[in-house]
């Protein structure tokens, strides 16, 4: 008797469950909340892309402003004298260190973004293209991957610098030109993968044209994985701004470009090592946040094991 | 599979000539190449002179056929700045470059196989979070910036290493860490996840059902065989890396292929910026090229799509 009525019970649980099931978006943000390393980067992301955003409001003083009579001060563990001053300190010509800092946030958001964009629409056309029409098409821009993965980025890119002039939108457009190779690799594999789905087969079937099937129909499809290769490449074209600025072939001074910030403070970091430390710590953070949203994204979106 | 070796070499040579047309045209485009040789005293007589002893009146495709046949038996002219023969310069400073390359890879290698082994045996353990924490962190850790760090540490707090040159194998110690961490994420990640699919498979239930030890299933049967596309992998990792060793030999003073081209672009020293770019995409063509050959010998499907 007690065992039947723990059977009627278990199926009561069962339908009940099935009728409570939450929605595939009550779901999803379950999962969102639930990963933590995603969490953790979205809120350092924001944070950082609202500082970069209030920069005005938030910086003491004109990044731009010096005054060398109060250069190299030190930040506020060293000593408190020019604590309420200057909290972090000030650099070389005597400029603010963390209004430059924070400026520098925008610097870093702008570019990283910039070059996403213009990479991913590269590479996602090329990579879409080559998917969709296969055959010799395929095999035409199979060869153009291969060749851009062939050069040394970083090398091509300082020469393409050195050949246009070093400014900040020549860096945005050599490295918008340079990092499409990943979008362009995945966008081409899932896009192989989507083309013979049997919506799109039906698609084709009733006659709809290829520029609606490519839109509608496919793009769907990848913009996931869009999304988290979107992240990657931001997270690059940030660190190798930085890395061109640092050794002087990319923005140019007087900008508060951190990667810039650390070329100026080289020369004194044995006495003012804080001067590299600081601008280096935004650095990683953000990459940090970045990688930790795009990671946690793909947990997300994909439901699948890491 | 002979038939598919000589497809992909003659693409891998396709790829080299067009790699190096695209920089020969950047950078003759963009400067005038007489104007660096001359100096900023020549004359415009003497700027004219230049031009027509080094051949920059003629057309481009012309100079760069020139260029590029000469380019394949080795000459690759002669470098504005040093007054000497690019493919002398470059000998004499790979050799630096190679080994501070292959440390890095070995570093990466040494750092990724264990923990990614150690972190497939046991998911989502301690040992596993520890090795995603560090793969996550080394991602984010600008390579230059790390370098600087550990400078002003190792090197000016604490002494132990010396910072700048490369005349003893201390030298190496520094630049070998912050290039070879890099490749450490993708390395472990890609062990890890060969491993795991590797111990779930039913060769590795049938060796333990023979009731062999731990370490003989795990080194032996598991590891031999998630290693394969690890090894590529490195492969095209250490392509890469001979590229990225450019800044970190600018920071530690280190004089190898990465120094030189940094010091070439710096005074517009064409030829030399050239020859450089093609040896690096060189390497990261043929090391690649060999990996998808092994990868089609030992998988013969490979050559047949």
């Amino acid at each position: 008797m007690t065992e039947v009525t723990t059977n009627i019970s278990k199926t009561n649980a069962v339908m009940l469950d099935e009728i409570l099931e939450p929605s595939p978006l009550q779901k999803l943000r379950k999962r969102i909340f639930k990963h933590h390393s995603f969490m953790i980067g979205l809120i350092i992301l924001l944070a950082i892309a609202a500082v970069a955003l209030f920069a005005p409001f938030l910086a003491p003083h004109d990044p731009y402003d010096h005054e060398l009579s109060s250069r190299l001060m030190t930040p506020f563990w060293h000593d408190q004298k020019h604590a309420a001053e200057h909290l972090l300190g000030t650099d070389k010509v005597g400029r603010d260190y963390l209004s430059r800092l924070i400026y520098g946030a925008r610097i870093s958001l702008l570019i990283g973004f910039s070059t996403m964009l213009i990479s991913g629409l590269i590479g996602t056309v090329l990579g879409v293209t080559a998917g969709y029409f296969g055959g010799r098409v395929d095999l035409v821009i199979s060869f153009v991957i291969n060749t851009r993965l062939a050069m040394p980025v970083f090398l091509v890119a300082m020469a393409a610098v050195v050949a246009l002039g070093a400014s900040l939108y020549v860096v945005i457009l050599v490295l918008g030109l340079f990092l499409w190779d990943r979008f362009a690799v995945v966008m081409r594999s899932i896009t192989m993968q989507a083309r013979d789905l049997e919506y799109v087969k039906a698609a084709r079937a009733i006659g709809c044209s290829t520029p609606y099937i490519i839109v509608c129909e496919i793009f769907p499809n990848v913009l996931g994985s869009l999304t988290v290769v979107a992240t990657v490449e931001m997270a690059n074209a940030i660190l190798l701004e930085a890395a061109l600025s640092f050794l002087g072939f990319g923005v140019q001074a007087p900008i508060p470009s951190w990667g810039l910030m650390l070329n100026e403070a080289r020369e004194y970091m044995f006495f003012s090592p804080w001067l590299l430390a600081l601008p280096g710590s935004c650095l990683f953070f953000l990459v940090l946040a970045i990688n930790l949203f795009g990671d946690g994204l793909r947990d997300v979106t994909q439901e699948r094991e890491r | 599979m002979l038939a598919y070796a000589l497809k992909r070499t003659f693409v891998a040579f396709l790829i080299l000539v067009v790699v190096s047309g695209l920089t020969f045209s950047l950078s003759h485009l963009s400067t005038d190449p007489a104007l660096t040789i001359g100096g900023e005293q020549a004359s415009d007589a003497d700027i004219e002179a230049i031009r027509k002893l080094y051949g920059f009146d003629r057309p481009i495709l012309e100079q760069y056929v020139d260029w590029g046949t000469r380019a394949l038996s080795g000459d690759f002219g002669e470098s504005y700045h040093y007054r000497e023969r690019v493919s002398v310069l470059i000998a004499g400073r790979i050799g630096t470059t190679m080994t501070l390359g292959v440390c890095a890879i070995l570093f990466a290698l040494f750092i990724s196989i264990p923990l990614g082994t150690l972190a497939a045996m046991r998911p989502n353990s301690l040992i596993d979070r520890f090795a995603l924490l560090i793969a996550v962190f080394g991602q984010a850790l600008p390579t230059f910036w790390f370098a600087l760090m550990m400078i002003i540490v190792f090197g000016v707090w604490w002494r132990w290493l010396p910072i700048s040159g490369n005349s003893t194998w201390m030298h190496f110690i520094m630049p070998t860490i912050a290039l070879g961490y890099y490749a450490t994420p993708a390395l472990m990640r890609l062990t890890r996840a060969g491993m795991i699919e590797v111990l779930a498979s039913d060769y590795i239930r049938t060796a333990r059902a023979k009731g062999l030890s731990t370490s003989s299933i795990l080194f032996k049967h598991a590891l031999r065989n998630a290693i394969i596309p690890v090894v590529a992998l490195a492969a095209v990792w250490f392509g890469f890396m001979l590229g990225g060793s450019i800044i970190i030999e600018t920071i530690f003073n280190l004089k190898g292929l990465g120094w030189l081209s940094y010091d070439a672009l710096l005074r517009n020293d064409l030829p030399l910026v050239q020859a450089i770019v093609l040896i690096f995409a060189s390497f990261y063509v043929v090391l690649t090229l060999l990996a998808d050959l092994l990868n089609a010998y030992l998988d013969p499907r490979i050559s047949v799509k």
